[in-house]
């Protein structure tokens, strides 16, 4: 299956040891990867900014790339909720409308796309400490995503998943943590506590962004938590 | 700023920091979900009953004008007064014109969320009457002269101690802290307004138009003693509480008492039909409705969120709201606190003065997910951002969005700015978390991430290069040994390194 890779700005910029991770286990399946190079964001902080206007050219562009592209890929999945879930809705009534509609269903996050296409639970990866995983609201709510990334951690050998009792937001929210900081670092360490009530050592997530979010409390705070993509937990050997 | 989102802001900052607060409303919060999600599972199919639910609301909302009519209609025919009130101000004169008629001087009256929205108690004093709440939450809150908390649990946030102190200061008599021991406190004071008033005052939980009857649901019976014992009754109502027929109580009741409190059913659920019927024995001798409109068909003209019109005042979306859980319900200054409020606040208060609401919000989807009959609260919010700047654009950040869609846009600008970012976060350990800092609304509170030394992109063209036979086959690597080395999982640390080796300590591996 030809695969395209959409790699968000946050991850090419901060942590892209999480797309080489996407790329290593997708090359160790067998699939060819193809990385759609000139695209950076897909328009979702203007577009949850209420700044529609400003969003659709970025939306278009994505759209115009992609066109070609069978199955394109994303680690992030609140990103591919964006491609998804939002894009039909931002270019509603555009002459782009149908082109969203059409690239909709060949949007997928990395964990689903495991699990729900390829079938693919294990990996091979080993990974022996205590984790918890967080689901990022748009993979959850916006993608239903809930149990691939489950399912995928089951299948890597000395790993012990420990849930943590309340599903809850990590306060992220995009440009609502610089708007709202006092609110979203408060919704931050509420994650932190229910994480550090499961005594696990790491968050795992498919979401970088609520990753960033939670890192830089448990830095700020010095908590003994870490946190990690799961693409990177199924490179680890 | 308009005046509520800097009220808004400031009570947020306080409450959001007050880890008092944080405990005591996660801790009755966890309580509740545990009893919700206890008689959700006696629902043979909560999913399924909350799809009919919807549907019961979308056919009632939908042809509002026709079960309204109904409605008026069958109630009247048992000698109710009907009356209908556009705004909050004809709503007011409505009932303060009933009281005086009525030459009543003592007001009780039930929990209604309407009588909040409409400021009745203030206009009801203003006019000479006095007024006393009989539920107990709402009768706490009025002696402390503040609003409700939560729309159904109106005094969440004090603490037995608290109650007992206020009933002490107010009442003179607080024997202890015992929960029971307070309500009997409160209802002794109560029983006496009860026989005293000459108007009970009460709000509706549904209007059923089948059969022009008032539900009320209750935990106390202090609704039904606001309904009997005074020789009038003043129902208010917002026009969206009706319900087609009887038979859909039998869905709502439970469904209501579920989301709402946890329980399989409240504790009282009654039917008032009209004032006492010739050969009955008790109740009001005059009934009076008052439907309530107050931009509720403003609502229902917008064809995109109209669902706000079924909401059923449960207060489940509150309940699992991050942000209400961390602000607290009288930080919105509004009567309907939560994603709900923040839903319906704009169109019943204006959106550009109450536009902060929405954009409070970090747009998970715990309240959508959760909300009986289905209504699309997040994404509603997301539209409000969207209405709200479309109507009046912020400038600066029109200008630094189309500038930042250049920026991801444009591969080489895109490739400048990461190499420029990298000199510049050098420096950054000198501003940090200070006010000269430009990321000072992240930096305050939690660290910044770095950028990587090498962006992914910058890897995969760098390995396309060195690649002799990318395909199929997997990769070939230019740099030895850089193959699955794993994760590097101490992300701040190690993203400063080349992406494609991990060679520093922190790897999850090792």
């Amino acid at each position: 299956m030809k695969l395209t890779l959409f790699v968000p700005c946050f991850v090419d910029a901060l942590y892209p040891q999480v797309a080489v991770a996407t790329v290593r286990i997708l090359e160790q399946l067998g699939h060819q990867v193809e990385v759609a190079e000139d695209l950076n964001c897909c328009g979702q902080p203007a577009f949850n900014s209420g700044c529609w206007l400003e969003a659709r050219p970025v939306a278009v562009r994505v759209l115009e790339k992609l066109r070609d592209a069978e199955t394109v890929l994303i680690p992030s999945g609140s990103c591919g909720a964006m491609l998804r879930r939002f894009y039909p809705e931002l270019l509603a009534g555009t002459p782009h409308e149908a082109a969203a509609q059409a690239l909709a269903p060949r949007v997928f996050e990395f964990a689903e796309f495991l699990v729900e296409k390829l079938g693919v639970t294990d990996v091979g990866a080993r990974f022996p400490h205590k984790v918890t995983y967080h689901d990022g609201c748009h993979s959850l709510r916006e993608m239903h995503i809930h149990r691939a990334p489950r399912q995928l951690l089951a299948g890597v050998r000395d790993l012990e998943l420990i849930e943590m009792k309340q599903v809850v937001c990590c306060g992220f929210g995009g440009t609502f943590s610089a708007k709202f900081p006092m609110i979203s670092t408060a919704m931050g360490e509420v994650k932190c506590t229910e994480a550090l009530a499961t005594g696990a050592e790491y968050i795992v997530s498919c979401d970088s962004s609520c990753l960033m979010h939670v890192q830089g409390l448990i830095d700020r705070q010095k908590l003994p938590l870490k946190t990690v993509h799961l693409a990177e937990v199924l490179v680890a050997a | 700023m308009t005046a509520p989102a800097t009220q808004f802001k400031a009570a947020a900052k306080t409450l959001a920091a007050d880890l008092r607060h944080r405990s005591l409303i996660q801790t009755a919060l966890g309580k509740y979900e545990v009893k919700r999600d206890e008689m959700k599972a006696r629902f043979q199919d909560w999913e399924g009953a909350r799809q009919v639910a919807a549907d019961i609301k979308f056919e009632a909302i939908n042809h509002l004008d026709r079960y309204l009519e109904q409605f008026v209609a069958r109630i009247e025919a048992r000698g109710t007064k009907v009356h209908w009130a556009s705004t909050a101000e004809q709503a007011r004169q409505i009932i303060v014109g009933i009281c005086r008629d009525r030459q009543a001087r003592r007001i009780v009256k039930s929990k209604a969320m309407t009588a909040e929205e409409i400021h009745l108690n203030q206009a009801l004093e203003q006019a000479g009457f006095k007024v006393v709440e009989s539920d107990l939450g709402e009768f706490i809150v009025q002696l402390r002269d503040e609003a409700p908390y939560h729309i159904v649990f109106p005094a969440m946030h004090l603490t037995r101690g608290e109650i007992k102190d206020l009933f002490d200061r107010k009442l003179g008599d607080a024997p202890s802290d015992n929960p029971e021991v307070l309500t009997m406190v409160a209802s002794r004071v109560l029983r006496q307004e009860y026989v005293a008033a000459d108007v009970g005052i009460t709000g509706a939980n549904f209007a059923v138009a089948e059969t022009g009857m008032i539900s009320v649901t209750e935990n106390e019976g202090n609704a039904r003693l606001t309904a009997a014992l005074p020789k009038t009754m003043i129902t208010l109502v917002g026009i969206e509480k009706i319900v087609p027929t009887l038979a859909d109580l039998a869905l709502f009741l439970p469904m209501l008492a579920t989301a709402g409190a946890g329980q399989l059913l409240s504790g009282y659920n009654t039917l008032y039909g009209g004032p006492r019927q010739p050969g009955e024995a008790d109740g009001p001798e005059a009934f009076h409705v008052v439907l309530l409109d107050n931009q509720r068909t403003a609502l229902l003209a917008d064809a995109e969120q109209r669902d706000a019109l079924h909401c059923i005042r449960c207060g489940a979306c509150l309940n699992v709201c991050p942000i209400f859980r961390n602000v607290g319900g009288q930080t919105y200054g509004t009567t309907y606190p939560g994603p709900i409020g923040s839903v319906i606040t704009p169109h019943l208060r204006g959106l550009q003065e109450w536009k902060h609401l929405p954009f409070a919000s970090s747009l998970c989807g715990a309240c959508s997910e959760v909300c009986p009959v289905k209504i699309d609260l997040h994404h509603h919010l997301l539209q409000h951002r969207r209405t709200a700047r479309a109507a009046k654009p912020v400038w600066w950040e029109k200008l630094a969005f189309r500038g930042f869609a250049l920026l991801v846009n444009t591969p080489w600008l895109w490739r400048l700015s990461l190499a420029v970012g990298r000199v510049g976060q050098r420096f950054h350990g000198l501003v940090k978390g200070t006010k000269l800092d430009p990321a000072y609304v992240w930096t305050q509170s939690r660290e910044a991430p770095a950028l990587a030394g090498q962006s992914f992109k910058a890897w995969w063209r760098e390995r396309g290069r060195g690649t002799t036979d990318h395909g199929g086959t997997g990769p070939r690597d230019r740099r030895p040994g850089t193959r699955d080395q794993g994760p590097r999982v101490t992300s701040h640390e190690s993203s400063r390194n080349d992406p494609g080796v991990a060679t520093k300590g922190g790897t999850a591996h090792e």
